[in-house]
This record gives C-alpha cells, structure tokens and sequence, in this order.
C-alpha cells in the first residue's frame, strides 16, 4: 500500500518554496520546501549545521532569503513584519534573553508587547518560572534560560510558533512540562515549527518531519511514515536485532545463519566496534540462530534487543554516522 | 490582497492520520483565524515600555551606575574643593566653571559609554534579535533605547544639579534652555556614536573601548577642561564632539548664550554618525 494520508492538521501557516541562504557564497540553505499546518507539529530534524535555525530564521524574518519564497500566514515575512510580528511567537537558539533583567520582568516585558497577551501568572506557573521569577537572567541555569524564552515565545498567543531547539539543556521533568504545553498549542490550532535533534522529541511530538541535511529536506513524512522508509540496504521491514558484545565477531556469518534459519532477507553490520545490527524478519527462530551464533564465538551479549527501527535509525541511515 | 490570496487556498477539514484521534476539525480550522487573531499592543506604550525596562536595567547595573552618576558627582565635587587643582576659571566661580563640564560629562557616560557597552551585550545575547521578533520591531527598539537614555540624563542633571546647587553653583538664568539644548544635541550625538560602536565591534572590544575613550575624552577631550586650555592638543579637542559639547554647555550657563560654533560641530558630528550607524550597524 503506497498511498500516503494527506498532512496532518489544518491549512498551511508556513509555506517555505525554494528557500536558497548563502552566507558569504557558501550556500547554507539549497531549494528547500517545507509546509506547516495549524493544528499541527511540525519537526525540522537534522544534524548541526544542516540549515534548520537558517531556514527558520528566514521565516521570522530575521534573515532574507537569497531565494524562493516564504510565506507565514500567507504573509511576506520581510516585506509584511509589522503585521506578522503580533501573530507569530518565535524562541531563538540562544535564547536572545536580557541578561541583567530580572526573569518575571523579562516575561511581563515581552507580554506587554502584545494587546491581548496570554496571563502571565498561569504561563509562569505551567513552565515553573515562578522559583526564578526574580533571579536576574544572568543567573540563570541553562533550562531556566530555556523555559523562560518558550514563554516568551508564547506570551502573544501567536497563531504560529517557531521554536529552536526548545528543549535543549532542559531537565526531564522541564521537558515533560514543555511537550505538555507544545500539545496543547496544537490542540489550540497553533501551527508550532520546531527544530529538534532529539530523535524522541521529534517522535513523540510532531505530526509530520522534515528531515534536512546540507541545507536541504531529504526525507519528509509523518513519523509511520519515516519509520517504514527503505533502509540502506532497501529492506522494508521494520524489524531489527540489535547485538552489543566483543569487537571483531563474523557478521557474514550471523546473516548466514539467520538466512538458513528464517529464508534469505537478512542484512547484518557492525555499525560501530562491537554492535551487531540485524535487519530482517525477526522471529524465535531468527533469535535462537542470534544465540547459537554467539555460542560459536564463545561470547556472552552484554545486551539483545529485538525491535523496529527508530526514528534515530532513519535519521541516522538518511544523515550518515560519522561525526561532522 | 493577501486576504484573497489566503481565501482561495484550501481549508477543508482533515480527519487525522490513523492512528491518532481525530479532532474535531470545524475547531481547529476556525480557532487562529477569525475570532482573535492576536495584536499589538498601541505604538506608544510598547515603546514607553521599553524605554522603562532599558532605564530600569540601566539604573540597576552597579558598572553603569558608577560611570552614569558616581563618577560625575566625584568630578565635579573634585573640581569645586580639591585645593591642588589650579584651573583658571576666568573669573568664574570653581563651582560654576565645572558645573557644566560635568553636565556634557554626564551626557557622554550614559549616552556613550552605558549605552555602548549595553547594546553591544544586548547584540551578542541575542536581545536585539529576540525583541525585533515581536511587536516592538526595530525602529520601536530604537525609540525605547533614546527615551531610555534621556530618562537617564534627566535623573543624573537632577542629582548634578543638586549636589552643584549645595556647593553654591549659581548658573545664568538665561543660558539655562540653551544648555538643555545643547545636552540634547549631544544626546542625540554621542548615542548614534554609540550605536555605530556597539553595531559594528564585538561586545569585549566595545566594553574596552567605551571606557578607554571616557577616560580619554574626560582628561583631554575639552568636557570638564575646556580645549583653550589643553596646549597642543587644544585645536584637536575643540573639533571633536565632546570638546564641542563641552564649550556649548559652558558658554550657555557661563554667559548666558549658545556659541554658534561648536553648535555646528555637534550638528555635523551627530549627522555623520547617525549616518554611519544607519548604514554599518548590524543586528546580529
């Protein structure tokens, strides 16, 4: 079955056609769509460097495009600003917080901005800033930083939201709190556009990710649909083996006793010193040739786990895995 | 325009992918468009706003509070007592010939100095950035950092004023609104020198040069000493904007009336940095 379901959510708030970014004749971003939808999520994944904080900074209209078009709300970012400013929440990747300005007068400040701004108690209190409410920015640990910058961003009650990196440096219960309020925007009929490395950020809150690599979006779909993509070896299935031991083990010989055992689909590799991955039809008899195979080597697994790919996997599969 | 434009695009409710509940979808195609799209606030209280919360930031900071009002106020109470300073004040009273000095003094540490080192930080954290996504916009930024640096001149020509005042200061009634005058003029000048330093050199580089140039402008810069009375270096001074500060103020509360000629020098100099900075600054 090939046919897709149609995007998630409802119109398009974001329309980036084309986008092309050089910095000093480098090209950073090349010919990259991307739609959003209110009512939706929308993840733009992708390693550093790939052109995801450029291609939003173009849609707040912090930067000009060098080509193609962009389009928030059917608006010019550059061209319309002044309209747009009041209708679309934005969270920079650095936060952009007055450092000597206490962090309950840095919410009420950018609150007062706005005609009808969200209340500024009840946003303080869902993102615990209330505690630091009057330590000055400065003092500030890193996801202090980053919760007070999302409420910022949500302080206008923009009908679309560009957030960078949201959770990054933030604890796990800070992260809790901030996917809470990220669904409920959506349930509101926001249409949130966040960049994210975080594969189970991604997974567990976007409807539909584009992943962008050299300043392009190589793989876009919701998260089914990314997770059924081929892999590299253009097996299908979703299922997997996953082996930690000793270096150096005969990966040809585990995929040809996992052949024998279930039929020839099996793909097998050491993908990094002594983690076996196994790509094929995962079943009993598939893991009892797994065990047999490590018998033979007279190892023991440290770990074995059995499973579909991830959206790390994907990422990882489209992005390649060496360090940049 | 846009509204047509917007109108004919498609809006058919979705019914949600499977595997997630569908949402009610006449909600949340309805929700963000009609009823409350969001607005800013009025022009002039978000400016007025921004200019509160820079003074307040501003007043706050114990570095910029020192380089704003302290030193000032050692300044002129130095010159007015210190036994060993042996300025001819022609015919002046000690406290009258510093007195206005320390008023342009007072102009160049929050307009220049303060205001340097603070956009320059404001720049590299961000904060420029971060406010020009949200109603305030850019030229709002610009119109709240001028209130709030005149909000600060207004606070420290009270405090200098008083403390003149205690120590027998007795300035020409009639040069009072040229000195205001020409404290604005060099406001306006000494800010977009500010501004073309803090937009263009990193934040450390500002932060040194900010203060090395007060330093330097407050030993012979023709402020507090007037440029007549700075040797060889004299003709210099008197060109540059803070000997011509210097002379505009102390011909107004000395004599009673605006000399034409470092009028003119301020004028040209605020022309051609506001120009500059318009063309050079940088947001980011």
């Amino acid at each position: 079955m090939t046919v897709s379901p149609p995007a998630p959510g409802g119109p398009a708030a974001v329309e980036v056609r084309g986008l092309v970014k050089r910095y000093g004749g480098r090209p950073v971003v090349e010919h990259l769509d991307l739609t959003a939808h209110a009512g939706a999520v929308t993840a733009v994944l992708g390693p550093n460097g790939a052109g995801k904080t450029t291609t939003v900074e173009c849609c707040e209209g912090l930067r000009t495009p060098d080509g193609g078009t962009v389009r928030v709300l059917g608006l010019d970012p550059a061209a319309d600003a002044a309209a747009l400013r009041p209708r679309v929440g934005v969270m920079l990747q650095d936060g952009g917080l007055p450092s000597g300005a206490r962090a309950g007068e840095v919410l009420r400040h950018v609150a007062a901005m706005y005609a009808r701004p969200r209340d500024v108690g009840e946003l303080s209190e869902r993102l615990g800033i209330g505690g630091f409410a009057r330590t000055t920015v400065r003092r500030l640990s890193g996801g202090q930083r980053q919760r007070l910058a999302l409420a910022c961003a949500l302080a206008g009650r923009g009908q679309v939201v560009f957030l960078d990196e949201p959770s990054a440096g933030m604890d796990p219960q800070s992260r809790r709190a901030v996917w809470d309020l990220i669904h409920e925007l959506r349930t509101d009929g926001v249409a949130v556009v966040l960049t994210t490395h975080l594969m189970d950020e991604a997974a567990d809150l976007a409807d539909h990710v584009h992943i962008v690599d050299h300043g392009r979006v190589i793989a876009a779909g919701t998260v089914p649909e990314l997770l059924a993509h081929d892999g590299p070896h253009g097996t299908t299935t979703a299922a997997r083996v996953r082996i930690e031991a000793r270096p150096g083990l005969d990966a040809a010989a585990l995929a040809k006793a996992l052949d024998e055992a279930t039929g020839p689909a099996w793909h097998v590799s050491e993908t990094e010193p002594g983690v076996y991955v196994a790509d094929g039809p995962v079943d009993p008899a598939a893991l009892a040739a797994v065990t047999a195979w490590l018998a033979d080597a007279g190892t023991l697994a440290r770990t074995i786990t059995t499973g579909g790919r991830t959206l790390e996997d994907v990422f990882l599969d489209l992005t390649g895995r060496h360090l940049r | 325009m846009n509204d047509a434009a917007r109108s004919t695009r498609p809006t058919e409710p979705y019914s949600g992918p499977s595997g997630r509940p569908a949402r009610t979808a006449g909600a949340s195609a309805a929700a963000p468009s009609t009823a409350t799209t969001p607005a800013a606030a009025p022009p002039a209280r978000r400016v007025l706003t921004q200019a509160a919360f820079e003074a307040r930031t501003l007043l706050r900071n114990g570095e910029q509070l020192l380089v704003s009002l302290i030193l000032p106020v050692l300044v002129l109470v130095g010159m007015a007592t210190a036994p060993f300073l042996g300025i001819a004040t022609g015919g002046a009273s000690r406290i009258d010939f510093a007195t206005p000095g320390v008023l342009a003094l007072a102009v160049v540490s929050s307009a220049f100095t303060s205001q340097a080192i603070a956009t320059a930080f404001d720049r590299r954290n961000g904060v420029l950035r971060m406010l020009a996504t949200t109603p305030l916009g850019r030229s709002g930024l610009l119109a709240g950092k001028a209130l709030a640096v005149l909000a600060v001149l207004a606070v420290q020509v009270a405090v200098l004023s008083a403390v003149a005042a205690g120590l027998g200061w007795t300035p020409e009634p009639a040069g009072l609104a040229p000195a205001g005058l020409a404290l604005l003029l060099g406001t306006a000048c000494f800010t977009a020198l500010a501004m073309l330093l803090a937009g263009t050199v990193r934040a450390e580089g500002v932060l040194a040069v900010a203060n090395l140039v007060w330093i330097l402008l407050v030993v012979g810069g023709g402020l507090v000493v007037p440029p007549d009375r700075l040797g060889p270096l004299g003709p210099l001074a008197a060109v540059l904007p803070s000997g011509a500060l210097g002379e505009a103020v102390r011909g107004a509360l000395l004599d009673g009336a605006l000399p034409g000629g470092p009028l003119l020098i301020l004028a040209a100099w605020t022309a051609g940095a506001a120009l500059a900075a318009a063309r050079w600054f940088r947001w980011s």
